[in-house]
């Protein structure tokens, strides 16, 4: 508990998160614990028993009769009178949210509601990916992080937490003293992480105090500071601040993350003093290396393919995915019903029908009462590849092109992405391959793509478009990828209309943008083409030049760009 | 009364939100919100920012700032005289009561029957009886409904709220009933633009609209944990200590309300209104209804006898940049095409 500077063994550090929360629950609101299921994770969650409220479990699709309570159907129908079931949240428990990676942004706000108002919960995290996590507006609230990953079963063991030492530290809270000092190194130190939420030096406040009173101390410390700083602020932070600058030499603003321009770090004036510094070197320490990096191309997977989990966006259907309420129709084709919410429909009008129809035995159910079950499911992605097989780029860059979405091919194979291929050469575009999972199938049409003639990047442009298009109302999310040398020369009616050629292909990629389809433009001639520059800027593209690459690193980047 | 004490003390807490006056900064939300107190037909505010800036604490906090209203006791639309309460009704006693103006949270995820009414299947069931289950646009009649994560919120839903927000009225057809009643609020909602865009009807139909940051110097930072944290840790004294204030602008707000009948509203100003939203494109004629409105609660706030050009300024940021169409090329944000334009066309030297 003493050990300085935030520096504890990780399961040091296990156990050092969940005494503080069973010591001040409330305040922290709660803990995210990203871990696989098994014997570790179940010998962290068997020491929530210590908390100071009965545990209650919620999957990530528990619906609101299961969380605030409702009629409970069947039991009403056997009773013959309403029986009210008694919702999870009632008794205000310590809730623990299993799947938490799985959570809807609905289940979320809920739960966010619930913290708010001074409860806490325990969100079990199985993400297997960087970007698979619980939604933000969920992780935000919850005070305390920690990954088991990497951690063996030598390292670790049970964790026993004293029931009478916990109720002496929560009797000892409110008198904690925290001094003005330490409040401000805790908000420069958030401020120097880049960390734009106030939760989060309001939560290691909470948690410093928590940790002070469990010593059995009257005044928050430094290293009560560090540690709230390394439980709480370190896995928040999106800026790492330089280590080595001293008081004297100003320090120079952090670089901003480019996403979070402005709420980026404090201006030099408002720099950490020293203890504020000192947090951040805790919380630096405490951070392996490789952590920061991962991060940013996490977010950018994000904002290339417009799902909150890094998959396609979400899209509402009838057979597969998360339920969400049913809504009435008439079955067919794909639609299922939903029985509960149908006899829901039908229920009250038993009466009436009885008396029409007595003889007819059972529940009296009409077409009008059907109501269809609903589903929300993340809808799959589509890579929609444009490749330049003109002359120009043919003599070079075609092998390398085809490479490449081989190589992302596999990728995407692996993802379970589709995959489709427009070429456009000569006077037109082709569809060299609709919208396809096979991957035999895409690297036999890949081998025969031809070359030579003309650049109609107009026409590609236009053929790709409506394969996204098409791809969208079939429910898929479209990413374009444009690999060219950018000199068009072919206009869209096939004429050599330089000028024509260039303005068709300008207003095509003014229509990307506006379709809100992602693309990237991958410059492959030899130097870097201005006006490519600005065509992906219409296109409100990626631009990546390329000019000296070979297919792995066109795929590297690629993957990349868009969060492969 | 700490957050320490167990469970069901945590919850009477939330009863008390934090001071509306006490919460640092963010002046454009405020002053916002204080608008749309003063009158509600501007139309609601959409709030958009990070995580952690204050917006569900500002929502909570104008609750309990408020002026209470006047409504029939046991009343599901809360209306404002006995003859009002719609016929389906029931336990409506007929006395008038002095309760809290209404702050309904509409929740994601939510169904159709919860936020428009449905058949009570209780009743239904127990005494198969007919009778209507009021949901939550009725009960923020007269009042607010505030919608966090707005932009998550499912299509049919926001469907139903557009319909609704413009007529001022709930019609239910469905399961044998035919209901309507009034549905008159204030749509505030709020969310982070990172997860999604709102669409361009439900974006028109909030009157203000701003964007918040968190504070970025550490000073002003130190002071809002210095509050939230004497507010959790002893929250009797902490509201003791902002009553006074919480009181002078509750006053003050419905001393606007009455200002703003008397307010005067020169044709200079009605001028400026209109070149501003030619000048910005601005879709329809709302706009300039709503920039007005606002500009004259801003001045009934102030005590101004008359409309000014400052007014217009100071309120045409959050009351038109929503209303412009996208452009995919300006990177700087409507913000600042709106405050761009306002320097050409209303210079803040010219009377």
């Amino acid at each position: 508990m003493t050990q300085p500077r935030g520096l504890l063994p990780p399961w040091m550090r296990v156990e050092t998160a969940l005494t503080l929360l069973a010591v001040d629950p409330a305040g922290l609101s709660g803990l995210w614990l990203r871990a696989r299921a098994g014997a570790i994770r179940d010998r962290v969650t068997s020491a929530l028993a210590a908390l100071p409220v009965p545990l209650a479990r919620i999957a990530p699709h528990s619906t609101d009769e299961a969380l605030y309570g409702g009629i409970d159907l069947a039991a009403s129908l056997g009773a013959g009178r309403a029986v009210r079931s008694k919702g999870l949240l009632a008794g205000r428990p310590t809730v623990v949210l299993a799947m938490a990676e799985r959570a809807p942004a609905g289940l979320a706000a809920r739960l966010g509601r619930f913290l708010d108002a001074g409860g806490w919960a325990v969100a079990l995290d199985e993400g297997a990916e960087a970007e698979e996590a619980p939604p933000a507006a969920l992780t935000e609230r919850l005070g305390l992080f920690i990954d088991l990953d990497g951690l063996s079963w030598a390292e670790t063991r049970d964790i026993r937490l004293d029931p009478a030492r916990l109720a002496e530290a929560r009797a000892r809270l409110p008198a904690v003293q925290v001094p003005p000092a330490a409040t401000e190194a805790m908000v420069a130190a958030a401020a120097a992480l880049g960390i734009a939420s106030l939760r989060a030096p309001l939560m290691a406040l909470a948690a410093a105090r928590a940790s002070a009173a469990f010593r059995g101390a009257g005044t928050v410390t430094d290293d009560d500071l560090s540690l709230a700083a390394g439980l709480v602020l370190a896995h928040r932070a999106t800026v790492l601040p330089e280590a080595e600058s001293r008081a004297d030499a100003p320090e120079p603003p952090p670089p901003p993350p480019p996403e979070a321009d402005r709420d980026g770090p404090p201006e030099d004036d408002a720099l950490p003093d020293l203890s504020g510094e000192m947090l951040v070197a805790a919380i630096r320490a405490m951070l392996p290396a490789d952590l920061l990096p991962p991060l940013a191309p996490a977010r950018a997977a994000r904002s290339v393919c417009g799902g909150p989990w890094g998959w396609g966006a979400f899209r509402r259907g009838t057979r597969r995915g998360r339920p969400l309420p049913a809504r009435p129709g008439q079955p067919g084709g794909s639609a299922r019903i939903d029985p509960v919410a149908t006899l829901r429909a039908a229920a009250p009008w038993q009466t009436i029908r009885r008396r029409l129809t007595p003889d007819r035995p059972g529940v009296l159910i009409r077409r009008e009462d059907v109501r269809l079950r609903r589903f929300a499911e993340a809808s799959d992605r589509v890579l929609i590849f444009a490749v330049d097989a003109s002359g120009s780029a043919a003599a070079a860059r075609l092998a390398e092109a085809k490479g490449a979405v081989e190589l992302l091919l596999s990728q995407a194979y692996a993802r379970r992405d589709h995959v489709a291929l427009v070429s456009f050469r000569g006077t037109g575009a082709e569809v060299m391959l609709p919208p396809t999972r096979s991957l035999v199938q895409t690297k036999r049409r890949l081998a025969g793509l031809p070359g030579g003639g003309g650049t109609p990047l107009a026409a590609g442009l236009a053929a790709a478009l409506d394969l996204a298009r098409a791809a969208r109302a079939r429910g898929m999310t479209p990413t374009l990828a444009l690999l060219t040398d950018g000199r068009a020369n072919v206009a869209l009616d096939g004429s050599g209309d330089r000028v024509q050629a260039r303005q068709d292909a300008a207003r095509l990629a003014r229509a990307i943008a506006t379709g809100g389809t992602p693309a990237l433009v991958i410059d492959t001639a030899m130097r870097p083409q201005p006006d490519l520059h600005a065509l992906a800027q219409a296109m409100a593209a990626t631009y990546l030049p390329l000019p000296r690459a070979d297919a792995r690193a066109m795929a590297e980047t690629l993957a990349a760009a868009l969060g492969g | 009364m700490t957050r320490h004490t167990p469970p069901p003390a945590a919850l009477t807490g939330s009863a008390l939100p934090f001071p509306f006056t006490a919460i640092v900064g963010q002046e454009e939300m405020k002053q916002a919100m204080v608008l749309t107190a003063i009158d509600p037909a501007i139309g609601g505010v959409l709030v958009f920012g990070d995580r952690g800036t204050g917006k569900s604490t500002a929502v909570r906090a104008l609750a309990a700032l408020l002026p209470p209203i006047r409504a029939v006791e046991g009343c599901p639309v809360n209306s404002a005289r006995p003859e009002d309460v719609p016929a389906w009704a029931e336990g409506a006693t007929g006395r008038m009561v002095t309760r809290p103006t209404p702050v309904i949270d509409l929740p994601l995820g939510v169904t159709e029957d919860r936020v428009v009414g449905a058949l009570d299947i209780e009743r239904a069931l127990t005494r198969g009886e007919k009778a209507f289950e009021p949901g939550l646009l009725a009960r923020a009649n007269r009042g607010y409904l505030y919608i966090d994560e707005v932009n998550l919120l499912e299509d049919h839903i926001v469907d139903l709220l557009l319909d609704v927000a413009q007529s001022g009225e709930n019609l239910v057809e469905r399961e044998g009933l035919s209901i309507r009643h009034p549905a008159r609020f204030v749509l505030v909602g709020s969310g982070n633009p990172e997860e999604g865009e709102l669409r361009p009807q439900l974006l028109g139909r909030f009157g203000l609209s701003l964007e918040v940051a968190s504070a970025r110097d550490v000073a002003t930072r130190v002071e809002v944990i210095r509050r939230r944290d004497a507010y959790d840790r002893d929250r009797d004294t902490f509201l003791r200590a902002w009553k006074g204030k919480e009181a002078a602008l509750r006053r003050r707000i419905l001393a606007a309300r009455e200002g703003l009948a008397a307010l005067d509203t020169p044709d200079g100003t009605l001028e400026d209104c209109a070149g501003l939203c030619i000048a910005l494109g601005s879709d329809g004629l709302r706009g300039e209804l709503t920039l007005l409105r606002a500009a004259r609660a801003l001045a009934a706030f102030e005590g101004a006898a008359a409309v000014g050009r400052a007014h217009l300024r100071a309120v045409a940021p959050s009351a038109l940049r929503h209303r412009l169409r996208r452009d995919p090329l300006d990177e700087a944000g409507s913000g600042a095409r709106v405050a761009r334009l306002l320097d050409e066309i209303l210079p803040a030297s010219a009377p």
